[in-house]
This record gives structure tokens, sequence and C-alpha cells, in this order.
């Protein structure tokens, strides 16, 4: 039953275009990275009538600024991303009927939830797999291999990070009873999770913070975020937790 | 098969349910018929798990809905009142690929049964085109085909052939008639005529509770009134008052050049009436007894005007 329910929400994102448009905006994300951070100093020295001796300030770039460029793109987009494919996928079914149709067969109600939930990562760490690869394939040619091991852990935080909001999409997407509610839920965790994630003190364990983890595995520096990274964990459990009960006991 | 005790059910200040109770014996068709709002989408939405009652029970096979380990969904088909697909699926992966192993039906008998219940429905012409660019006589068929693809021993159809055309009605009651004996079906409708047509059972229910619960010739005996057309070229003159004044006559009603006489006996009337035209030497056109419809007994026990 559950491997009926995944496979049907998996090929929902790729019959709708959803996963295509996914996949594509992560692969260019990848090119795109390394790309900017060789090329911008490059542009920036081109401008006509820079002040004179400016140009010799601008740094030359290095496969940090490769990295920084990879983390700031995917996370930017990927926010925007995740939430934009999950907010409406329960909210959707409430609204057009096909929750009701589906929930008259014998399928458990949090069956469905975890279904949407574990497509939703998978799409997800599919888009992280091209974003990583075009990244390190670019990255190479421009400028040195970056660490192949801390580079894919630091990839798992990001899913882990990303994870968060998609979670947070789904609890928003499973609580309305429509797609603009849900929409409002959706950017509105969003926002919490910023405002916090600016805080001094608290911002090093809300989930951003595994961003800088990775980062900083990869440069070879020593900061670790363990309480960041049980944070994230704890808030998919509970949203995952709080979308599966409120889903059993919803009339539809 | 079905069994409903004392259902109550509110929406805010309005009272779906007000302690509906019914019975369906196994293998009937049973026409559930009331007026909008009368309860019957709430009770079929109970029964198919998707709403709780605020109190009383109900069970299907002798298992009581909403009871822990009690799952009686693997035991009916659901066609809700305007059933939905996913519109980027073909009719074909929907039941073959989607519903079926829901029910735990996979690969070539999963195959087999996608395209004969196609063939049933009468789209299997349609079996690879988008479900989204169908009708909503399509759509109403096709939820009849997946409600049918677990072969079901009790089946709950919402409004089935409401958005069909006569052609398409005619189809799906001649299926649901190919079922009788086999499945028990409990069918709600407001067309009349259809659960004339298919039902053996008919339960009225108003203000969700239940009116009435009778065979279908049994009601329309009890309480159908036998009524009196008669058409006359020159008018009733002074019969009409003797008629008025017969004590089996319980109303009469008169527009244009027919009268229309509601009578408590049919067979002292036909006599009475038909000699008092005689004597009266009235030029009578038409003289009928109009056949008794389930619409007066509907329209009567709800309280409506015919």
């Amino acid at each position: 039953m559950f491997r009926t329910l995944f496979a049907k929400e998996f090929r929902e994102q790729w019959r709708t275009w959803k996963m295509i448009v996914f996949l594509a905006v992560f692969l260019i994300t990848g090119i795109i990275s390394p790309v900017l951070a060789k090329y911008t100093p490059e542009i920036l020295k081109s401008i006509p009538n820079l002040p004179a001796g400016l140009a010799d300030f601008i740094p030359a770039p290095t496969v940090a600024d490769s990295l920084a460029q990879y983390l700031k793109n995917t996370e930017q987009f990927g926010i925007l991303l995740v939430i934009l494919l999950t907010m409406g996928v329960m909210a959707q079914e409430k609204e057009r009927g096909t929750a009701a149709m589906l929930l008259t067969k014998p399928v458990s109600r949090s069956a469905v939830i975890l279904a949407k939930w574990l497509a939703g990562m998978t799409i997800l760490l599919a888009g992280l797999l091209v974003d990583g690869l075009a990244c390190l394939a670019y990255t190479v040619v421009l400028f040195e291999p970056l660490p192949f091991g801390a580079f894919w852990i630091l990839n798992l935080f990001l899913l882990i990070y990303l994870g968060v909001y998609l979670t947070v999409a789904l609890m928003a997407s499973t609580l309305a009873r429509s797609q603009s509610i849900a929409a409002a839920g959706a950017f509105g965790g969003l926002i919490v999770l910023i405002i916090l994630g600016s805080l001094p003190r608290v911002s090093d364990y809300m989930p951003g913070q595994l961003v800088n983890w990775g980062n900083s595995l990869v440069l070879k520096g020593d900061l670790t975020a363990w309480p960041a990274l049980g944070l994230a964990a704890v808030i998919i459990v509970l949203a995952l937790l709080i979308a599966c009960l409120r889903f059993e006991q919803e009339e539809i | 098969m079905i069994r409903i005790e004392n259902l109550v059910k509110t929406y805010g200040s309005v009272r779906a349910l007000d302690g509906l109770s019914l019975d369906v014996e196994p293998g009937v068709v049973y026409g559930f018929l009331g007026p909008n709002g009368a309860g019957k989408t709430t009770s079929m939405r109970i029964l198919s798990g998707l709403a709780h009652p605020d109190s009383g029970r109900a069970w299907i096979l002798d298992k009581e809905i909403g009871q822990p380990g009690s799952d009686v969904r693997s035991l009916v088909g659901v066609l809700p009142e305007e059933p939905a697909f996913y519109g980027w699926m073909t009719p074909r992966e929907y039941l073959r690929d989607f519903i079926a192993p829901l029910y735990d039906i996979h690969g070539q008998v999963a195959a087999q049964r996608a395209d004969e219940l196609l063939e049933i429905v009468s789209l299997k012409e349609a079996a690879n085109r988008r479900i989204s660019g169908f009708s909503r006589g399509m759509r109403q068929r096709m939820g009849l085909a997946q409600a049918l693809v677990h072969r079901p021993p009790v089946l709950l159809l919402d409004e089935p052939v409401s958005a069909l055309d006569p052609a398409g009605r005619k189809e799906v009651l001649d299926l649901i008639e190919t079922l009788r004996g086999q499945t028990t079906i409990l069918l709600s409708t407001h067309i009349l005529a259809d659960v004339e047509r298919v039902c053996d059972v008919v339960g009225i229910i108003a203000r969700g509770r239940l009116i009435v619960q009778s065979r279908r010739d049994d009601l329309l005996a009890r309480y159908v009134t036998p009524l009196f057309e008669i058409e006359s070229e020159d008018g009733f003159g002074h019969w009409l008052e003797w008629v008025k004044s017969q004590a089996f006559v319980t109303n009469v009603t008169v527009s244009d050049h027919t009268a229309r006489v509601l009578v408590k006996d049919v067979h002292q009337a036909q006599k009475e009436l038909l000699g008092s035209l005689a004597r009266e030497s009235l030029s009578v056109r038409r003289f009928e007894v109009v056949q008794p419809s389930l619409e007066d007994v509907f329209l009567r026990l709800t309280g409506k005007e015919a």
C-alpha cells in the first residue's frame, strides 16, 4: 500500500513537470555557482571607468568562493523550491476531492502523509545530487577539486536543513483546508525560522547552522553544530507527527 | 448487511442527522430518497469513514464503523456525489496502477480487471486519454468503475446517475441491475423514476430522520392515494357539488375541463363516479385512474405540494 502511494506521488511530480523544473533549477544552480565565483572579479574589473587602483583590491577567486556561492544559491533556491513543491500537496487533494476518494480505500491516513513526505525528500535528494555533481565538476575545471567526502556530508546537512522547510510546508498543507491557506502557513513557517535564525545566540541552535558546519568541514575548519542537527531532527519529527495526528482525526 | 442506529451529526447549528436509523438487507438495491439537505450525503460519508457521527452507531457486514480494528473499507465500494481524480492519469493507469494495488490486486490480474471495468462502463476507447479532459458523465462512469475494482459485497452510490444524459443513465442503471442479488447497494438519489426502476426497497429521509422504509411495491400500495382524472367538454355543472359531498371522496380540484378526484376506495369510486356521470349526461371525453408514482409518495411524505 505504501509503495503504491509513494509511486503515485513520485509519478505525479514527474508528470506535472514539477520534478523536472525542480531538477533543472538545481542543475543550473550547481553550474552557475562556480562560474559566478570565477568570473565575478573579471566582470568587476572590466567595468569601464573603474577608479584607478581599485582593480588591484579585487581578490583572485578561490575554491572557497565557489563553495560560498554554491551554499548561498542552493539555500535560497532550495528553500523556495521545496516550499513551492510541497505546500499544495495535501491541501490540493482535500480541495479537489481526491483525498475523499482515496480515503474510502483501505489506506492508512498516516501512510498518505508519509508517502508524500518521502517522495518530497527523494526529489530533494535527487536535486542536491544533480546540484552537487554539477558544482563538483565545474569547480574542478575552474579551480581545484573539492574534498569529496566532506562535500557530500555538507550536502547531507543541506538535505536535512531543506528537509525542515519541506516538512513544515507539508504540515501547513495538511492543517489547511485550501491551497491559499497552506501557502500562507508554509511561508509563515519560513519567516519564523528566518527570524529565529537571525537572533544572536539562538541562531547557533537553528537548523541554518548546519550549512556553516558543512562549510567548515569542507574548508577543514573546526566548527560543529550538533544542537542544530538535533533541533532539525526534532522539528522534522514533530511536524510529521502533528500532520499525521491531525489528518487521522480530520473529517474530509 | 448495513445497519444504522440513531445517528446524530451536527455541523454548527445545523442538525444534518437527527437520530437516523435504517436497515438494509443483503442483496437488495436500497433507494435512499430525500430532498436536498435531508442528510443523505452525510449518512454516506459516515458509512464511508470520511465523517464521524456525534452519536449513534453503524455497521456494515456486522463490523462497526469507526471502531479500532474494524476497517470496513475493503468490503465497500464508494462512489461520491462528485467523484474526483488525478487529471494527469489515464483511466487505465488510475484503475490498474493506483486503485487495484490499494486492494492488493497487482500485475496481470489488475490489468485485466481494469480493462474489464473500462469495457463495462463504456470507457475503453478513452482508456489512454488523460482524465482531466473527461466530461462530468465520463467521470461519473469512471467513479463507478473505481468503486467496483475489488468486487465489493457492498456499494455506496451517492447520486450515481444525476450527471448523466438519458443514454448514460440507462447504461448505469442497467449495470446496477446486473449487480442485484450479488451486491448490496445503497443508492441515494433524487431522481424518483430511477428508484422506481432499480430499487427493491425505498427509504425516505427528511430533516435527518427516516420517515418511512418499505419495499417499493408495498410503499406504493400503502401511500399512493387513488386519483381519477375526468375530462368533460361542457364542464361539470351540478355534478361537482354532488361528488364533493360523497364520503368516499377526499378532495376535488378542477382546472380547465378536467376534474381531479382523490378518493379513499378506488373500487367504490369507479362504480359510483361512472354511474353519476351517466346520470348527469355529461359529455365525458376522458375517464382515467391515474397510475400511482413514487413521486406522489415522496412529495406527500416529505411535506411538499405535488
